[in-house]
């Protein structure tokens, strides 16, 4: 009887985690039986590389270069913000800020990965957008910094957790052994710290990029949604995720339309599985 | 060189509310190598780590009392924590190399001290280092590979080519050998005893036979309190304490 109970449990949990690969499977079979027959009109190359996104003229022009480049533009700009403020901030969190401040950061970094993506899109739309364009003398605020902007918001809380759970990994010993040999505080944690967080503070980085790249909702609504090459930062531009999000209620079943975003799927499925197998690696060679 | 180097007047530590070290008088001799030895909790390692302030990285500690080290109290408020830590050196139980190269360890100190030198005067100190600690033979091709890769020996041996490379005058050694094997542990015991030309060594141990080993002067601490402090030789052959000798006779501990 006891055996027999053990033997259904263990087999209920082997579903449960069988469960999750099979339905991550299906996704992807799916995404890609949808996406591979936009190759059937459209050369992979051309689909990449071809500077138009026309997708409902006659006949459509399906090139997502400009989306592929507002993507990676978005990101970069996202990056650039948020990676310096926060590895700071978890330098800070994890070393330098007394207990008391040191709890108040991480409940307000925690309250700011809790705020939902349309509501920071929302907020970014009636403060940041009419600032930029005040700013810049811009026709309008909607512009690819906007977006970098709101997006360095929701990746911060990523890097910062990880980056600090990294920082507070580091041995004691490494600290002790640095200032025995009187390093100072910075010079402790500049020549010491980082060097033994590296790995964990790439990861935290790679994720947050992640975050940024996989993000629809904020983008949406504040960059403008044009689906031009960007040459500059302070034009409207278009994002992979945003497109698939406007377009795909719109687009007829099994037009080459649909089968184009779904292709666009594929793209952003490659790109962020590159992201978290590129973190997971960086974090287990730092164990 | 009979002369002291680290005298202590009256020091009292706490930990908060807890009273570790209890009025501890004592001359420590340069150029000497002192065992203080006790049972676990007895404050040997508080005491060691008061000579270079260690302690300070733990919050709510407090000392009194005079610590001196050629006549500057290191208690005091003033104190520059860098330049005492660059003079009296540490070796810590778990040998702790820096998770980088075994010539960046090495160069560690010199670079954190700001003492920019061409490339051929840190070869220079890498070598010299490594030679004083009989590490040269063996990692003389290997400088570039990470010091973490070596065998807990060679850990230990890098940890103190790492302080012999900032030009220290007082080594102090917490347990250096309770991580190694008996081989090993003979053969940090040799070393100590060709650094002592040069390094006031302080050793903390909790191998009595180490300290009879290699100690010119040993210290017996029980509960806080500095029981007995005289040359190794006498306090193992005539302790004047009732305690010292239980312990030493191995009674408790």
């Amino acid at each position: 009887m006891r055996k027999l109970k053990e033997f259904i449990i263990e087999k209920l949990i082997l579903i449960c985690g069988l469960a999750s690969i099979f339905f991550v499977v299906l996704i992807f079979l799916f995404l890609l039986k949808e996406g591979l027959a936009v190759f059937k009109t459209v050369s992979p190359f051309k689909f990449l590389f071809s500077r138009s996104w026309y997708p409902i003229s006659e006949p459509p022009q399906l090139g997502i270069l400009p989306l592929i480049l507002g993507s990676l533009l978005i990101t970069a700009g996202a990056a650039i913000i948020s990676i310096p403020i926060g590895i700071g901030c978890a330098i800070y969190i994890a070393e330098i800020a007394p207990l008391k401040v040191k709890e108040v950061l991480k409940a307000g970094i925690e309250l700011l990965a809790a705020i939902p993506s349309v509501v920071l899109g929302f907020i970014g739309m009636v403060t940041l957008v009419p600032l930029v364009r005040t700013m810049f003398h811009l026709p309008t605020g909607l512009t690819a910094l906007s977006g970098s902007i709101m997006l360095a918001f929701m990746a911060m809380p990523t890097i910062v957790s990880i980056a600090e759970d990294a920082l507070y990994s580091v041995p004691k010993t490494y600290k002790e052994g640095a200032f025995a040999l009187g390093a100072t505080h910075w010079q402790m944690i500049w020549r010491v710290m980082l060097p033994a967080a590296s790995g964990g503070m790439l990861a935290a980085i790679m994720l947050g990029i992640g975050r940024v790249i996989g993000e629809t909702m904020a983008v949406m609504m504040i960059t403008g949604n044009a689906a031009v090459i960007p040459n500059s930062i302070l034009i409207p531009v278009r994002t992979l995720t945003a497109t698939i999000a406007a377009e795909m209620g719109e687009a007829v079943t099994g037009s080459e339309h649909y089968f184009a975003l779904f292709a666009i799927g594929i793209v952003l499925f490659i790109i962020s599985f590159a992201i978290n197998v590129t973190a997971d690696i960086l974090l287990h060679k730092r164990q | 060189m009979d002369n002291p180097i680290i005298i202590t007047k009256n020091l009292n530590f706490w930990y908060g509310a807890f009273h570790a070290l209890k009025n501890i008088n004592l001359n420590m001799k340069a150029n000497k190598i002192t065992a203080i030895i006790g049972p676990s909790g007895c404050g040997k390692s508080t005491l060691l780590r008061v000579f270079n302030r260690m302690n300070d990285l733990i919050e709510g500690v407090r000392a009194e009392g005079e610590v001196l080290i050629d006549e500057m109290n290191i208690l005091n408020n003033k104190a520059d924590l860098v330049v005492l830590r660059k003079r009296v050196g540490m070796v810590f139980q778990r040998p702790n190399p820096f998770p980088l190269s075994v010539y960046e360890n090495i160069v560690f100190g010199k670079r954190i001290h700001a003492a920019v030198e061409a490339r051929d005067q840190l070869d220079e100190i890498v070598e010299k280092s490594l030679k004083s600690v009989s590490l040269w033979e063996e990692l003389k091709d290997r400088l570039n590979k990470s010091a973490l890769r070596l065998s807990l020996e060679q850990k230990q041996r890098l940890c103190i080519a790492r302080l012999i490379a900032v030009k220290p005058d007082v080594l102090l050694m917490d347990e250096p050998c309770s991580t190694l094997d008996p081989q090993a542990t003979s053969r940090i015991e040799e070393l100590m005893h060709e650094l002592k030309n040069n390094y006031t060594i302080i050793i903390v141990t909790h191998n009595m036979q180490q300290a009879a080993r290699v100690s010119d002067d040993t210290g017996f601490m029980l509960l806080g309190e500095l029981i007995e402090f005289k040359k190794t030789q006498e306090i193992f052959t005539a302790p004047f304490d009732k305690r010292t000798e239980d312990y030493i006779t191995g009674r408790y501990g």
